[in-house]
């Protein structure tokens, strides 16, 4: 397939004395808890597949000890894999030396980090100029180049700030401008907003997204928040155990949860604001109401439905009627599921 | 029952400890001592010839030092203290002493104890960073030369002057070796945890975006651990001074001659005077670096 961009196939990360050894033992099945009791190691990525389509927004979800930072450290190869394959632009990143491997990471793929790992003794502009230096870049262009990222993120006026100086929102609004001042065409994105208060994180989510609009980045971006990953991505990927056990686009996941573990991350979430009109459509002619678009979110839907005082809606799909929705199915959609909230399982 | 085997002398290990025959041992040190005679007479010559670049920058130094007028040293210890810690009061206060130093006669002594100390300093930094480095750089290299760095800083100075004697003789290039050895080690334990506690993030983020091996050590770790390094020089500064006594037992011109002649003859205002001018030294140099060392680390200060 020609649009994929990153494809991560088999992938296995076993940690330990002697990884290697024990690799035929997890593809034969073993349990993580019977390879750290019996062995001694640790099963940090079973067999993990993975394709991320060019300038989409990839969501890895997982909760912490799942294995979604050793898995995105695999793409840009900070962590050795034990067994398997990561293709980029259908070239193998695990063959190549050390020189390639350095010229993947200064010009394919940059990353932006949890901690955000900015280098406290510089200013911000060098500090978002730094992969250009790196490249040997002068320095003139460099910080040329990087006050238009600074400006993109807005934080023009701080170019000769220390990180200390600025707040964590602010700081982490530096680690973007530095991953898109190399012009690099995959972002590697850490829980990049795991470590900001609420209210910051959602507007970083909406910088993010409105650059994205415009760049056309393909972006990997690992969260443990579900409405984080639920909000920014075209696709999701959950993990667990460093295993992928559902991938699929948000309202895949709210409609067809995958297993009970899925059911139970998903069920504080209000699908309300997920899920889309179109994914609750029939063609009942009896309906009448207004004309809403097919992508309108149901919380939108539902607020037009009740004020216009009739039992449903007209969904549309460029100007033409392709289905009606009925109000109660809209509110069975957004309805807490009731299935399986065994509060005796323990998710680790 | 014990006494019996006692007097038996059965036992007789057992109250006294084995020792090896004082024969075998008067033959042992005597082995040791002449074999590294031979070695002395075979590569001594050698050794004083690599270390002739030292002497001839440690005589030209002493010499600058002493055959400037004392005005101009003056204005430039002043210049010196002043651009290293941008405060007036400790010019005025380096002034001052140094003027005190001069005034009681001790010019000369302090000028060539000044010159060892810088000379010692140039050398312990140059060669202590990069072994520092690569203690950092491998865990091999750090459990090989931490003891080293151990004996270095517990053993009698007295003891590895023998040998240093030994091999040299009587002079500056062995006394500045002697300073070397005890000075050495803080730099180097200093510069490698400096650059082992440099943020493990900040690395990852560096190593991310493509950084050769020069550019993380150069552009991050050298500058993050530069507050520990800088400690380290200090440190190194403080003990060189220290030395400067022992190193005058081999021929090292400078404060610490007056005062081994004021030990031998019980000169109590000669041994007082030139020792207190060895800390002014001290302290000196200490607050200097300090204050250079803090102004280094600008960036860590948030905005006011």
């Amino acid at each position: 397939m020609s649009d994929t961009k990153v494809a991560i196939k088999d992938l296995y990360k076993i940690f330990g004395s002697n990884p290697s050894s024990m690799i035929d033992k997890v593809k034969d099945g073993i349990s993580k808890s019977d390879l750290l009791e019996k062995f001694g190691h640790v099963l940090g990525l079973d067999n993990v597949n993975i394709e991320v389509k060019k300038s989409q927004l990839q969501v890895i979800m997982g909760l912490s000890g799942s294995g979604k930072s050793t898995l995105i450290r695999h793409i840009n190869r900070l962590i050795e894999p034990t067994s398997g394959s990561i293709v980029v632009d259908g070239e193998d990143i695990l063959s190549m030396n050390q020189t390639e491997l350095r010229n993947f990471r200064r010009s394919k793929a940059s990353m932006v980090f949890q901690k955000f790992g900015l280098l406290p003794h510089r200013k911000i502009v060098e500090n978002v100029s730094y992969g250009l230096t790196i490249q040997g870049i002068n320095k003139k262009e460099a910080y040329e180049r990087s006050n238009q990222w600074i400006e993109s993120v807005g934080l023009n006026g701080f170019e000769n700030h220390y990180p200390a100086q600025l707040s964590g929102g602010m700081q982490q609004r530096v680690g973007l401008a530095r991953a898109l001042a190399t012009d690099a065409d995959i972002l590697l994105m850490d829980e990049a907003f795991s470590a900001l208060d609420p209210l910051i994180r959602s507007d970083m989510q909406d910088v993010l997204l409105s650059l994205q609009e415009k760049l056309h980045k393909t972006i990997i971006f690992i969260t443990h928040d579900l409405d984080e990953a639920l909000k920014l991505g075209d696709n999701i990927a959950i993990l667990r155990d460093g295993a992928v056990i559902q991938s699929g686009t948000a309202e895949d996941i709210i409609l067809h949860p995958a297993d009970d573990y899925v059911t139970d991350f998903i069920k504080d979430i209000n699908k309300a604001r997920v899920l889309k009109v179109s994914s609750v459509m029939n063609n009942e002619n009896s309906i009448k109401g207004p004309e809403i678009q097919d992508n309108v979110i149901i919380e939108d839907a539902l607020q037009t439905v009740s004020k216009s005082g009739s039992n449903g809606a007209i969904v549309i799909k460029d100007g033409k009627k392709i289905g009606t929705v009925s109000l109660t199915d809209m509110i069975m959609a957004i309805a807490r599921s009731t299935k399986n909230t065994d509060s005796d399982t323990v998710y680790r | 029952m014990a006494h019996f085997f006692i007097r038996e002398k059965k036992l007789s290990f057992f109250v006294e400890f084995p020792k090896m025959g004082r024969a075998d041992l008067r033959d042992f040190k005597k082995g040791i001592d002449e074999s590294f005679k031979d070695f002395t007479r075979e590569y001594g010559e050698a050794i004083e010839h690599f270390f002739d670049p030292l002497l001839y920058f440690l005589v030209w130094l002493e010499k600058l030092f002493l055959n400037t007028p004392w005005p101009i040293i003056m204005v430039a210890i002043a210049v010196l203290v002043y651009f290293g810690s941008r405060s007036l009061k400790l010019t005025i206060g380096a002034v001052l002493a140094f003027l005190v130093i001069g005034y009681l006669d001790m010019w000369e002594d302090t000028m060539a104890t000044l010159a060892i100390i810088s000379v010692a300093t140039i050398v312990c930094i140059s060669v202590g960073i990069p072994i520092g480095i690569l203690m950092a750089r491998s865990n091999r290299a750090q459990t090989l030369i931490t003891p080293i760095l151990d004996v270095m800083q517990t053993i009698p100075s007295f003891v590895y002057l023998i040998p240093v004697v030994m091999l040299l003789g009587i002079g500056k290039v062995p006394g500045l070796l002697a300073v070397c050895i005890y000075a050495i080690p803080p730099i180097v334990r200093l510069t490698n945890l400096g650059i082992r506690l440099v943020d493990k993030d900040v690395m990852e983020a560096s190593e991310a975006f493509g950084a050769s091996y020069s550019q993380k050590l150069l552009g991050v770790q050298i500058p993050l651990a530069l507050p520990n390094i800088f400690a380290g020089v200090n440190q190194t500064i403080m003990m060189a001074l220290s030395m400067v006594v022992i190193a005058s037992m081999i021929g090292v011109k400078g404060l610490g001659v007056p005062v081994l002649r004021a030990i031998s003859n019980q000169y109590l205002a000669l041994g007082v005077m030139n020792g207190l001018a060895i800390v002014v030294l001290a302290i000196l140099f200490d607050r200097v670096s300090q204050k250079f060392g803090k102004r280094l680390q600008a960036h860590t200060e948030s905005m006011k």
